[in-house]
């Protein structure tokens, strides 16, 4: 600790920090502009300055940048001295004689940092006379707003993409004051993480284009905490909503998942809660034509009534993209021994991946630790595209070896510029193994691109070679052995090496070869982390929900042998199209011989086509609800808005239901569905602890999701009744639909927003952390669910599998991700739809050879029974013998990978 | 009056080749140096001898060279960078020693190499200097031919590799931080000292960058000695100096001259003083980024520590006289624009500030001066000060107009007053 002088008063600072980052830690309000907590100072704008003084003798004293200045013992300046306030002002004044100050029509008004910064400075009066210089703008694609004239050149757009980000289509052009930043020309930026130009840009140069065609100011936006539900990594979000439409997700700080930035996917993802394919009241099959059609709530519980107390077997199939607690009144309703969850192969993964995680010695990192890691190892996962976030810490995980040199040479790590010089291409040991190349290779120092089995035979290998304990891997190859010998020897020499590996590989040897890699370092004394990546919002959760170490849960196979011995009554399907779990036959098959067919989801889907009864749920931002994300971390996600008629959460369609069976059960709010869980299942005690109860009240009040400059609450609703509606009560939470309540900072698990006095935009979030860039004020959200038990003694697995053996006339047909198309839920936004890549065949170039075919011809792959025509794609990268199918894409859905399948010319 | 660094330069315009150089003790530096002397010897001989930097800051040599980690301690490749990015308004000092007598300059960064144990040079030379260029790059490869260059130089341990690059073009890029990112084929911004090129220069490794007449004085300090290369100074200063003159004397042009020789005699004796019909009016001591001075400044010694005393700097030593039929507002227009346009566009106040200098001052120039201008020029030399900026270019830039609006503040006045050039 250091005890610094700020105008004559000692604080004490944490060491090693810089002037800016002390003083907005210590909660002083000094303006910045190029400075960001996550990437640190460069001292390009010079808005920071300060006075500092050598001693207390000094009274002259010398402005400094107060970012590029090291907080050490003993240092004397002054924020309020009259030098630094005029060029503080002078500094806004500069950059405004080219501003249009155009915040009137600006998307950024309201909530831009600029605005904030000026009124800081106290810049009021404009003394120029002379042309702005202005700029052409650029079209960079469906989700970013490009307007440069209002640019302050404070260079956070290309340090973020292109230093923190790592994109390589965007960076600044030209120089003095013509500096432009965009793309060598128009077009749509490459980066998965372009979105974050929206939060990262301090004025309203790059805005949400998906939010402009639905625009509503900060102000007028109903929001509430979230989590994100389009992969396994659970980003905490801030959704906003206006007139029963959600407008924008913005990021939601949470130092240890996903710190200031989100993906694209989770940005631009939402707006299938929007869209024309909601579920909006309940359906009804007519039982004469055969057709769905609305029915009153009445009416529908009055059938379910009959269904289900009538209905001797009853099964209910739980969904990973629903909250545990929808989980749970389902498994409630239909008794754990008929609650069936996952696919067989997702079982399968997940039985694994819970049993490794619990029973092993090695953690499961967060976000942030993922970040600070200094060896890597990937196992069959292309992260960039099945947990994007994941890749952006993976990539400055990268830099952590290098940092270490730094340090040596005394340069302060904050000092961006000279950390970057140093560091130059050189990365960490960064080992990638996976099935094809992936757009994480760059950071790698190695990659190792092979099929699935031979991946995890490295694995097992590299475990090997670390402990001998571990079984090693018959007849291995010796390019491989010396790879495993490599890797070994990096990870041993790492202080915090990470493994990774996930569901996408399909296939439990990965997951097992990972294990034992982590294991073996954790046993010959290393910190290994091993990081499993889950794909979809609750997919551990639920994993850990139908306790699937156990076995007696199972999964939707074991559903299928039921109805084909022609038991079941009804089944109720929870927010599931079961069309992309499973094969389409067997799929149709089950529907046509489950008796009543009910559905709770709030899009329609396949599924809902066969359903007798649908009803319509609640979306995350129409419901409460709890995730587990793939580190185990149990977080909140809070309704955002009412929902229209009589959507509503799943878990009280689930409750109404339980009720029609008259089976009366005392759930009146989402509380009390927690504590009947956290009560009964040992496993998510901790769930009740994530956030504060309904009955939380500061100060007697309730925290509001609306902010205090809501407008329109009296004419919003006067086309239907000039009279201003109650606002609806919210049993479920200490969150109001109101703006009236508390306005100072929350529980870190209610934030709603980032707002403060004097800070309008998202830099706000200073204010509600403990110091600037570390954890939310009482600790950031979430409570973890599965900690290493310590047990060194864990037996390594020793499943080793044979080699991949290509087979003649067959072509072994793999998954391949996309970040905009793999996912169900985002891709029915319309920016994700038209970023999401048309079906194609990839083949290794010399397969195609072997089968006379050529990248643009049409292909024709039978997958059991199913013949799909597909354009081929060359991927050099795919070993010989397998062939890539992009996962989830409409037209290709239900695939079940992998698969062995003929392949050939369309005929 | 010795002239080591231009004596041997041709009357003729041709270079000095290597076996006139030879001849005439080229390249006995070099094997003094590597045949004997120890790298701490030759810095220990150029921090006696006084040896400033002349790209125009001043730094003593020998102390720059003693902050680079010598020995094991040292990370490697080492780097030697040779300034050559001459684009100070009126300074073309480096440019007679560049065409000149290269073997000069490569013979100081053999030795200079040694001194500080580097594995590679770079000279870094502006683009618009082709003729330096073919003539550096031909003296390069007679230099690697006999063996001053590359492996084992001369049979002893060291080896150096020497390499030629032309900039693409900024003034910026004369700021040696800026060099080094240039170098780097990164934008040409500087960089934020510490930690400095010492520590972590080109490609962050250890690096010095000296400018072509440091470099160029090395090899007669280590030839000759520091108490003789003190001797050729008026001053503390040791050396000689290159000083020029541009602007409407009877005779423009560079002479070497013992450092601290007075202004007057350089503009009265050497530049045989104003044209006929021309009166003096001010002269700008330094290149471009120097504030002016008057008549009454001229019996200044032109060194280091003394132009400071008089209001100014001492620069690259190069003077722009302003002459009483030049508008003082045209000439500090056109140096401003110059110095906008050459921006680099990293800081604010750089960026936009010398914008709106021009701005203004164009507009008074155009007779569209507004009352307030001048406070508001007064105002930006203020603010655009050294440590507000990010690195030298801005605050230099306002030194000639700092000094204008106190020393010609009249004529300011008339342009606005009159609506107009008076000088039109």
């Amino acid at each position: 600790m250091a005890t610094i002088y700020i105008d004559n008063k000692p604080y004490v600072v944490k060491d090693g920090q810089n002037l800016l980052h002390a003083c907005l830690s210590l909660g002083f309000d000094l303006p910045y502009f190029c400075w960001h907590p996550a990437m640190h100072s460069v001292g390009a704008c010079r808005q920071c300055a300060v006075k500092q003084f050598r001693d207390e003798k000094d009274t002259k004293g010398k402005i400094v940048m107060s970012c590029m200045t090291p907080a050490a013992e003993g240092t004397r300046i002054s924020i309020d001295d009259p030098e630094a306030m005029e060029f503080r002002a002078s500094v806004i004044e500069w950059l405004m004689l080219s501003h249009p100050h155009d915040c009137p029509v600006c998307d950024e008004g309201g909530e831009c940092h600029l605005q904030d910064m000026t009124v800081m400075t106290g810049h009021n009066y404009r003394r120029t006379r002379f042309p702005k210089r202005t700029h052409r703008n650029q079209d960079l694609g469906p989700f970013i707003n490009h307007e440069m004239n209002r640019c302050i050149q404070c260079y956070r757009c290309v340090r973020f993409y292109c230093d923190y980000a790592q994109g390589r289509d965007f960076n600044v052009f030209a120089c003095h004051h013509a500096v432009y930043f965009g793309r060598h020309r128009d077009g749509v930026l490459e980066s998965e993480f372009s979105g974050n130009l929206i939060e990262i840009c301090p004025t309203g140069v790059f805005t949400d284009k998906a939010l402009k065609r639905h625009y509503t100011r900060k102000w007028d936006l109903q929001t509430a905490p979230s989590v994100c539900v389009h992969c396994g990594l659970g980003c905490n979000t801030i959704p906003g909503e206006r007139y029963g439409a959600l407008r924008r997700i913005l990021n939601r700080y949470n130092g240890e998942v996903n710190g200031y930035f989100l993906c694209d996917r989770g940005r631009f993802g939402y707006e299938f809660v929007n869209s024309g394919q909601r579920v909006r009241t309940p359906l009804m099959k007519n039982n004469e034509t055969g057709a769905l059609e609305p029915a009153t709530k009445g009416d529908v519980i009055e059938r379910l009534s009959h269904i289900l107390y009538f209905g001797a077997n009853v099964i209910g199939i739980g969904s990973a993209r629903a909250s545990l607690e929808a989980n749970f009144a389902l498994r409630a309703l239909v008794g754990p021994d008929r609650f069936f969850v996952f696919d067989e192969t997702r079982r399968r993964l997940m039985a694994t991946m819970i049993g490794i995680l619990k029973s092993g010695p090695a953690r499961t990192p967060s976000m942030k630790d993922v970040a600070s890691s200094d060896a890597v190892f990937i196992l069959g996962e292309d992260v960039a595209n099945t947990a994007p976030m994941l890749a952006l810490a993976l990539r400055q995980a990268a830099r952590q070896r290098p940092m270490q040199d730094v340090a040596k040479l005394k340069i302060p790590l904050w000092d961006d510029t000279a950390v970057r010089e140093v560091i130059q291409g050189e990365k960490g040991p960064f080992f990638i193994a996976a099935p094809h190349a992936t757009k994480l290779d760059d950071v790698a120092t190695e990659t190792y691109h092979a099929a699935g089995e031979d991946i995890a035979r490295l694995g097992f290998a590299v475990a090997h070679e670390l402990d001998p304990a571990a079984p090693p891997v018959p007849d291995l190859k010796e390019e491989a052995l010396l790879l495993a010998r490599r890797i070994a020897l990096f990870l041993k020499g790492a202080r915090r090496p990470l493994v990774v590996s996930g569901m996408s590989g399909t296939s439990d040897s990965l997951l097992r070869a990972a294990g034992n890699v982590a294991w073996a370092l954790c046993k010959t004394g290393h910190d290994a982390a091993l990081c499993f990546t889950t794909d979809e919002c609750n997919s551990l959760g639920l994993g850990l929900l139908a306790d699937l170490g156990d076995g007696y849960v199972s999964d939707i196979g074991k559903a299928f042998a039921l109805a084909e011995k022609g038991k079941l009554d009804a089944i109720i399907i929870l927010e599931n199209d079961l069309f992309l779990r499973e094969d389409i036959s067997r799929v149709e098959r089950f529907l046509e011989g489950c008796g009543h067919v009910i559905v709770i989801d709030h899009l329609f889907s396949r599924t809902t086509g066969k359903a007798d009864i649908v009803l319509p749920a609640g979306t995350f931002a129409e419901s409460d609800g709890t995730f587990v994300n793939n580190e185990g971390r149990a977080q909140r996600c809070f309704q955002v808005f009412v929902p229209e008629g009589d959507i509503q959460e799943s878990w009280r369609w689930v409750r109404d239901a339980l009720n029609a069976a008259r089976r009366p059960i005392q759930w009146r709010t989402f509380d009390d569905v927690v504590a009947a869980m956290a009560g009964e299942m040992q496993q998510f005690e901790a769930v009740a602890e994530i956030a504060p109860p309904a009955g939380f009240r500061i100060a007697g009040q309730k925290i509001p999701r609306q902010p205090h400059r809501y407008s329109g609450r009296t004419a919003m609703h006067a086309q239907i009744d000039v009279h201003e509606p109650k606002p609806p009560d919210d049993a479920d939470t200490p969150l109001a639909y109101s703006m009236e309540g508390f306005e100072g900072i929350p529980p870190s698990a209610l934030v709603p927003r980032f707002w403060a006095p004097g800070w309008n935009s998202v830099q706000s979030v200073n204010k509600f952390q403990e110091e600037v860039g570390g954890p939310l004020r009482g600790d950031d959200p979430g409570k973890r669910l599965i900690e290493p038990t310590g047990g060194k003694e864990v037996p390594y697995f020793h499943e080793v599998p044979g080699a991949f053996v290509p087979r003649k006339g067959e072509l072994l047909i793999v998954p391949l991700y996309h970040i905009f198309g793999s996912e169900e839920l985002s891709v029915l936004s319309p920016g994700i739809a038209g970023m999401a890549p048309h079906p194609y065949l990839a083949l290794n170039p010399f397969d195609a050879e072997g089968l006379g075919m050529n990248a643009g011809d049409e292909g024709e792959v039978v997958i059991s029974g199913n013949t799909y025509r597909l354009p081929i794609t060359l991927m050099a990268s795919l070993p010989q013998g397998v062939a890539g199918l992009p996962s989830g894409l409409p037209g290709l859905r239900g695939i079940v990978f992998p698969a062995w399948a003929k392949t050939g010319r369309a005929t | 009056m010795e002239r080591p660094l231009t004596e041997n330069i041709r009357s003729d315009g041709q270079p000095v080749g290597i076996e006139e150089y030879e001849k005439l003790g080229g390249y006995q530096a070099t094997r003094k140096a590597l045949g004997g002397m120890s790298p701490q010897e030759i810095t220990a001989a150029v921090k006696n001898a006084d040896l400033r930097g002349r790209g125009g800051a001043g730094f003593p040599t020998g102390i720059k060279w003693s902050f680079i980690p010598m020995g094991d301690a040292a990370r490697h490749p080492k780097y030697l960078v040779c300034n050559a990015d001459e684009m100070e308004p009126g300074t073309f000092k480096d440019r007679l020693l560049l065409e000149g007598n290269p073997h000069q300059l490569i013979e100081g960064m053999i030795v200079s190499g040694y001194a500080l144990e580097a594995d590679l040079a770079y000279i870094f030379l502006r683009a618009e200097y082709t003729l330096a260029a073919k003539r550096l790059g031909q003296a390069i490869a007679e230099a690697y031919a006999k063996g001053y260059l590359g492996r084992r130089i001369l049979g002893s341990d060291y080896s150096l590799d020497l390499r030629l690059h032309l900039s693409a073009g900024r003034y910026i890029c004369g700021e040696e931080t800026a060099l080094l990112n240039a170098l780097e084929g990164k934008r040409a911004i500087p960089r934020a000292k510490p930690p400095h090129p010492q520590t972590s220069g080109l490609w962050g490794k250890p690096t010095i960058v000296n400018n072509v007449e440091t470099l160029s004085n090395v090899p007669h300090i280590v030839d000759r000695g520091a108490e003789w290369f003190k001797s050729l100074s008026h001053t503390d200063c040791g050396g000689t100096k290159i000083y020029g003159v541009s602007g409407r004397v009877k005779r423009p042009g560079l002479w070497e001259l013992p450092m601290g020789t007075p202004a007057r005699e350089i503009i009265d004796l050497h530049a045989g003083g104003m044209r006929n019909g021309y009166g003096f009016r001010g002269v700008i001591p330094g290149g471009a980024s120097t504030e002016f001075l008057l008549e009454e400044h001229l019996d200044v010694r032109m060194d280091f520590d003394s132009l400071p005393k008089a209001g100014s700097r001492l620069g690259t030593g190069t003077m722009i006289v302003l002459d009483d039929k030049t508008c003082p507002v045209g000439m500090v227009l056109s140096l401003e624009t110059f110095f906008a346009r050459e921006s680099c566009g990293w800081c604010t106040p750089c960026r936009e500030g010398l914008r709106w200098v021009v701005q203004i001052i164009d507009a008074i120039e155009k007779g569209e001066g507004a009352g307030e201008d001048l406070d508001i020029l007064e105002g930006q030399c203020r603010l655009l000060a050294p440590g507000h900026t990010f690195c030298a270019l801005a605050p230099g830039a306002v030194e000639p107009l700092q000094s204008a609006l106190k020393y010609f503040r009249e004529d300011f006045e008339r342009h606005i007053k009159e609506k107009g050039c008076p000088w039109r």
